[in-house]
């Protein structure tokens, strides 16, 4: 058994060595970075760093397009994450329901865009968006209702990103959902319908419930995931119109990226984890709460 | 009965009618590629061309050199792909069938760091490659690819139902554990190292903000890296850059209708850890 302790770290060392150095020291150094002053000249030479404690931080809560690109950070996640979620779940219960046939094509259809490639659907919403051409006002110009410019308009270009969001994303959250709904016993089903309990009360008092776990997991991971927001804007906004799409880790990258304010943009960077972390937290302590 | 029956009925008309809207966005990307220049941008809109052309797919290949990118993503995915397998697989076995002092930790270390988004990592990386000279090459694409949390947690989930006496009769017999972990447990993890290789190759060809970043000269660019900057110039031909995103997602759609069942697995064997 002593061969085997060696041979474990060496198994271990590519991918522990390759994590530490380029993921975890990175961690490390990002906190430090957004102490300082790293800029352009740092850039160029490392030596023309400085330490300056909050500086970056307290610039930062005075700027107006930071709490722009958190509120509309926070807007995207908090209604985009629970209307997959929804979707999510309205999907997984009718692709599961007993009745349904060919299960195994609309589990793959639904599952689709989720494997797409994000920047070449944002493309194709884009012109779906297109204010005269586009495919969405048509159909609603059909129906009475519109023209709206979609990503012209700053009241509607975030809930526009959040239309392609979900319908690229739900699929994912779907498998998830109908895995836990496959792994609910059916005699719990049997016996609620004994006991005379209609469809709305076997859903709210054996399905819910037991499919809480799966719920809040789909739900940590599209937070999380939602709290990145980047391509889309990028591709689709440039994060206008007003600001109105600009997301936390879009004012990191044209931060350290356009203007080489790289200490500055550390400073986003880790807003951005902080924000992260309360949330897993925040969402594990809700599930641990109601099973408690 | 006919009130199952017609419930039934309506269940799969709203199925049928979900599974076209979310349809609608792929098979317009297609079938907008295929219209001749300028007819997209028309109203009433065509669902349908009116005489099909191969143009634009000439102009990206010819004139756009869009057989670059795909080569250049192709490359980085498939070398991501093996690299990551080898790496995580080793890691991911012996976290679930070697015992040595600080395993535990090192497994609960991995998954605290789970949590951890990689944009955090993004702006010290690009600093750190750039003293290793390692900005706007290939290998700095990779890099953030070759080894992950989540491999290495998939295939150590998967690892755990290896059978310890298989492991310790070949130990018995005196092989050595590398030897163990190459000609014994390698074979037996296969359907795991296939959702691995799905989801690295997937997630490696569709990324964009990190070879956005690492990457300047054009010629290096992957496939979303140059959509989107052709999207610049080329902002107006939409048949054109519909074509595009076609070529970009075409080859990840079809790995994915042919390794479906692998790729699957992985999107639940994730949720079962949590």
């Amino acid at each position: 058994m002593k061969g085997a302790g060696r041979a474990a770290w060496v198994l271990l060392a590519p991918a522990l060595l390759l994590i530490g150095f380029f993921f975890l020291l990175p961690v490390a150094a990002a906190a430090i970075l957004s102490f300082t002053d790293f800029d352009i000249y740092a850039v160029g030479d490392p030596a023309n760093t400085r330490w300056i404690g909050l500086a970056n931080y307290a610039t930062l809560l005075g700027q107006p397009v930071f709490w722009r690109a958190l509120a509309n950070t926070c807007y995207f996640a908090l209604v985009g994450g629970p209307l997959s979620v929804l979707v999510a779940l309205g999907a997984a219960l009718m692709v599961n329901a007993r009745v349904v046939r060919y299960k195994s094509l609309f589990r793959t259809i639904y599952f689709a865009p989720f494997v797409t490639t994000l920047v070449a659907v944002a493309l194709v919403w884009r012109y779906l968006y297109h204010p005269q051409y586009g495919l969405l006002n048509y159909v609603l110009g059909a129906i009475g209702l519109g023209p709206i410019d979609w990503l012209g308009d700053p009241r509607w270009a975030m809930p526009a990103i959040i239309g392609l969001a979900v319908w690229k994303n739900f699929g994912y959250s779907m498998l998830i959902l109908i895995a836990g709904l496959q792994s609910i016993p059916q005699e719990l089903y049997e016996a609620a319908e004994l006991d005379g309990a209609g469809g709305w009360t076997r859903f709210r008092y054996v399905t819910l419930p037991l499919l809480r776990p799966a719920l809040v997991f789909v739900g940590v991971i599209t937070t999380i995931g939602y709290l990145q927001l980047f391509a889309e804007p990028y591709v689709m906004t440039q994060g206008g119109p007003l600001r109105s799409t600009t997301s936390l880790v879009l004012l990191m990258y044209e931060e350290a990226f356009r203007w080489w304010r790289i200490g500055y943009g550390s400073a986003i960077a880790f807003v951005l984890f902080v924000i992260v972390l309360v949330a897993t937290l925040l969402q594990l302590r809700l599930q641990r709460g109601e099973s408690a | 009965m006919s009130r199952g029956r017609r419930s039934g009925l309506l269940l799969h008309a709203l199925l049928i009618a979900g599974g076209g809207l979310v349809l609608t966005p792929l098979l317009w990307m297609v079938s907008a590629s295929l219209m001749p220049t300028g007819e997209a941008n028309s109203y009433p809109p065509r669902l349908l061309p009116s005489s099909v052309t191969l143009e634009h797919y000439r102009t990206l290949f010819t004139r756009l050199d869009l057989g670059r990118y795909c080569l250049n993503s192709a490359g980085i995915a498939l070398v991501a792909t093996a690299i990551s397998a080898l790496v995580n697989s080793m890691a991911g076995y012996a976290l679930a069938k070697l015992r040595f002092r600080g395993r535990d930790g090192v497994f609960r270390f991995l998954s605290a760091a789970l949590v951890i988004p990689a944009q955090v990592t993004m702006l010290p990386l690009f600093l750190l490659l750039k003293q290793l000279g390692l900005v706007n090459t290939y290998a700095g694409v990779l890099i953030p690819s070759l080894a992950s949390v989540f491999g290495i947690l998939l295939v150590r989930q998967y690892a755990l139902a290896l059978p310890d006496d298989l492991l310790d009769a070949a130990r018995v017999d005196g092989a050595g554990e590398l030897r163990i972990y190459w000609s014994l447990v390698l074979p037996v993890i296969t359907p795991i190292l296939a959702t691995l290789a799905i989801w690295t190759f997937l997630a490696t060809w569709n990324d964009f903000m990190w070879p956005l970043i690492i990457l300047s000269d054009q010629s290096r660019y992957t496939l979303p890296v140059a959509l989107a900057n052709l999207t610049g110039e080329h902002v107006q031909d939409t048949e054109l850059m519909m074509a595009g995103s076609v070529v970009t997602v075409l080859p990840v759609m079809a790995a994915f209708l042919v390794l479906q069942r692998y790729y699957i697995q992985g999107v639940t064997a994730g949720s079962v850890k949590g």
